[in-house]
């Protein structure tokens, strides 16, 4: 990785506006605007390339400790990288869990040792995801890794007066917790979303109601509470309904959406393919199209992409005997380009808000998704919106393959990305 | 066709070339020596992760009296239960050179996805709460022996069908064979989105009987109260259960089928099963017929198999 060099960024159109030139020296933005110059700089071409705040993701598995087959802290954040992520806020469901202020700091260590992206851990809410003990929530966010965010997510907090002292409980250190909306029983065998699909397929259902019931009872006890309550992954109409319904009588809720969820549909499961297996399930078209307008509205925070790494065995099954999840932090901002702005949703500003500036406020995240004006940290990510790609899971830089998006024909690419000056990506390949 | 992986893959043509093949077949089994030289030299391995003596058993059979090779896997005590994954055995049975291979497994789309590790012929036998192909065609040809036609057919489904392979394989071909289907359950043991299925859908079994030309029970699983389906086994027979004053409903020229195994008692009382309106025992000696059929065609007995 190069040592802080000055930087000079020509012709980049920040959040697809005017062309302007983007000076970077000892991690900040120097200088922004028309026809800069400065001595010794290396030149960065930019012509043509979106520039946008470096991206934020809060909600990705990185496996380690525990699965380093599937991914480690350096890969994953060399894949996060590779998609114009500077930070990165990784679940709890490790092994051992990340419900300790040792498991935390480890986390975060790996990642400042990696130095791709920042590595903000995300602390467990109950000891061992058990769902009965609250962890050392405190312990985790007075710890240096800081910890803000708090989520059992790969579970759900289903014993609802354990989340409402959860809720209670991080008001002491401003955090937010982050729930996996999926009520249990409900979902006992569950493979895919239920409906004409899985009654056909005669795979498990796995209901919308079982998402929706937990976030209304979820959004009703922040509100009693008041507190801070952040829904992962929302994939259904009804969701989108309750949320904005919630919003409406001023719950502090704030809502993710995946790349995958924006686009794909359970209909995918009909090749018993389980690379189209993921919690919450694919949904309808129905489901894609409310979510789709749910971002562009608000109603829906932010992207995240649940990035969930498995190795190949995990997927090359049986459905049911099948891992759930996807890879999804090197295809994400060409999904929200092809889902959002080619549809005309959303421009390249409300883009940089809803991979940036909201999830880095949501998770607390200083220094990132600020806005790209001169005196900011030099995060800043280069994207061109004019390439197109075949998605290819051989050529991934994360450890895993699992991506649904193989061999389909995607929009755009990441340039270059800037983490506080220095390049982790420069001419599409990671530094 | 390569592989027979769902009843709703066959068109009319196909279904009805299987089972008027397997008119012409089942005249085997009445010779005293029960052997065609048709599939000599060909092997089918059985592959069965579950267990499931009726099926292999008819499988078997079937591939027998065509002189095929036949190779039996099960699950119990084989490279499977030292954690071999299905795609390894698959590459396996491949390197063995097997030309078909008849799957019973625990998991909906196992079949499928064998199929696109194999060469040779997949042949579903019962994949999760997927799909029964043969057990459908065997159903229709008994169906269509006994009552001299399929089209128009008034046929009533009675059971679990939101767990039923076998339920889902007949709905699928007997709408292909013009047959009208009404499925009868209590609510709770139906797919949610069966208002979409082409059939018809009660929650009465008495109001459904006299209109019925042919009544198929399904076993329902006395465990199923533990999960909430119904409150109890004596509830459940009491509400869909076949008794002999259930029966007495069903016009005079109605049979009763299963495809078994069948729990007397809970879903269907000993004299109806018994009667001579029953076809229980015809439908296993039809299950070799129709699966002779089917690896007949499939396994290139004829040059064109099944359709393409």
């Amino acid at each position: 990785m190069s040592q802080t060099t000055t930087y000079l960024i020509r012709g980049a159109r920040v959040l697809g506006g005017e062309p302007a030139d983007i000076l970077v020296r000892d991690g900040i933005i120097a200088d922004l605007g028309p026809d800069l110059s400065a001595e010794g700089a290396e030149i960065v071409e930019a012509a043509g390339l979106v520039a946008l705040p470096g991206l934020v993701d809060i909600h990705v598995h990185l496996r380690e400790p525990g699965r380093e087959d599937a991914e480690t802290v350096a890969s994953g954040s060399r894949a996060a990288a590779m998609g114009g992520f500077t930070a990165v806020c990784t679940m709890a469901n490790t092994d051992p869990v990340a419900d300790t202020a040792g498991v935390v700091e480890q986390v975060w260590r790996l990642g400042r040792e990696a130095g791709y992206c920042d590595v903000q851990p995300i602390g467990a809410v109950t000891k061992g995801l058990g769902g009965e003990r609250l962890a050392e929530l405190g312990a985790m966010a007075d710890s240096a890794a800081r910890v803000r965010m708090f989520s059992d997510d790969g579970m759900c907090v289903s014993d609802a007066l354990l989340m409402r002292r959860a809720l209670e409980y991080v008001k002491a250190f401003d955090g937010v917790v982050a729930q996996h909306a999926q009520e249990p029983r409900l979902t006992e065998h569950a493979q895919m979303n239920e409906g004409e699909v899985s009654d056909r397929l005669g795979l498990g259902g796995w209901p919308a109601v079982a998402e929706e019931a937990i976030i209304a009872r979820d959004c009703l006890l922040a509100e009693h509470v008041g507190s801070r309550l952040h829904i992962c992954h929302v994939s259904t109409k009804g969701s989108v309904q309750i949320i904005r319904w919630a919003k409406s009588r001023g719950c502090d809720v704030t809502a993710e959406v995946t790349p995958h969820h924006l686009l794909l549909t359970d209909e995918l499961a009909e090749s018993y393919d389980p690379i189209y297996k993921v919690n919450p399930p694919l949904r309808t078209a129905e489901d894609v199209q409310a979510l789709r307008e749910a971002l562009a509205d608000g109603t829906i925070d932010c992207v995240a992409t649940d990035h969930a790494p498995h190795p190949v065995e995990a997927k090359e099954t049986e459905w049911a005997n099948a891992a759930m999840g996807m890879i999804g932090l090197e295809t994400a901002l060409s999904v929200v380009q092809h889902a959002m702005v080619d549809t005309g949703l959303l421009d390249w500003a409300g883009v940089a808000e809803r991979m940036s500036a909201i999830p880095a406020r949501i998770g607390r995240l200083a220094g990132h998704g600020r806005p790209l004006v001169i005196g900011e940290p030099a995060n800043i990510t280069l994207y061109d919106t004019a390439a197109e790609r075949v998605v290819d899971a051989a050529s991934m830089v994360s450890k895993s393959a699992n991506t649904p998006y193989r061999g389909m024909r995607l929009p755009g690419r990441v340039a270059a990305t800037f983490l506080r000056g220095i390049p982790t990506v420069l001419d599409g390949k990671v530094q | 066709m390569r592989h027979l992986l769902s009843a709703g893959d066959l068109s009319l043509d196909e279904a009805t070339l299987v089972l008027d093949t397997a008119k012409e077949l089942a005249q085997v089994g009445g010779r005293s020596v029960k052997k065609l030289p048709t599939l000599r030299g060909r092997t089918v391995v059985n592959l069965f992760y579950e267990d499931s003596t009726r099926t292999r058993i008819s499988f078997e059979a079937a591939a027998k009296r065509m002189s095929a090779d036949v190779i039996n896997f099960s699950a119990k005590g084989s490279s499977v239960s030292k954690g071999e994954s299905l795609k390894d055995t698959a590459l396996t049975l491949q390197a063995m050179g097997a030309d078909g291979v008849v799957i019973r497994h625990g998991a909906s789309g196992a079949a499928r996805r064998l199929s696109n590790w194999v060469d040779g012929a997949v042949l579903n036998a019962g994949d999760g709460t997927h799909e029964h192909p043969t057990q459908a065609l065997l159903d229709a040809y008994t169906m269509r022996e006994r009552m001299g036609r399929l089209d128009g057919l008034r046929v009533a489904i009675v059971g679990d069908i939101l767990h039923s392979r076998v339920a889902r394989s007949n709905v699928l071909l007997l709408r292909t064979l013009g047959a009208h289907v009404t499925l009868v359950a209590p609510p709770t043991l139906l797919p949610v989105s069966v208002a979409g299925w082409p059939c018809e859908v009660s929650y009465d079994l008495d109001e459904v009987l006299p209109k019925s030309d042919v009544v198929m029970m399904l076993r329902v699983q006395a465990e199923r109260m533990n999960d909430a389906f119904f409150p109890s086994a004596r509830e459940y027979t009491r509400r869909y259960g076949l008794d002999g004053d259930r029966f007495a409903q069903l016009p005079e020229h109605a049979v009763v089928m299963h495809p078994g195994p069948m729990i007397r008692g809970m879903e269907i009382s000993a004299e109806v099963a018994d009667s001579p309106r029953s076809t229980i025992v015809e439908q296993v000696t039809n299950g070799v017929s129709v699966r002779m059929a089917v690896l007949y065609l499939l396994l290139g007995g004829s040059e064109s198999g099944i359709g393409n």
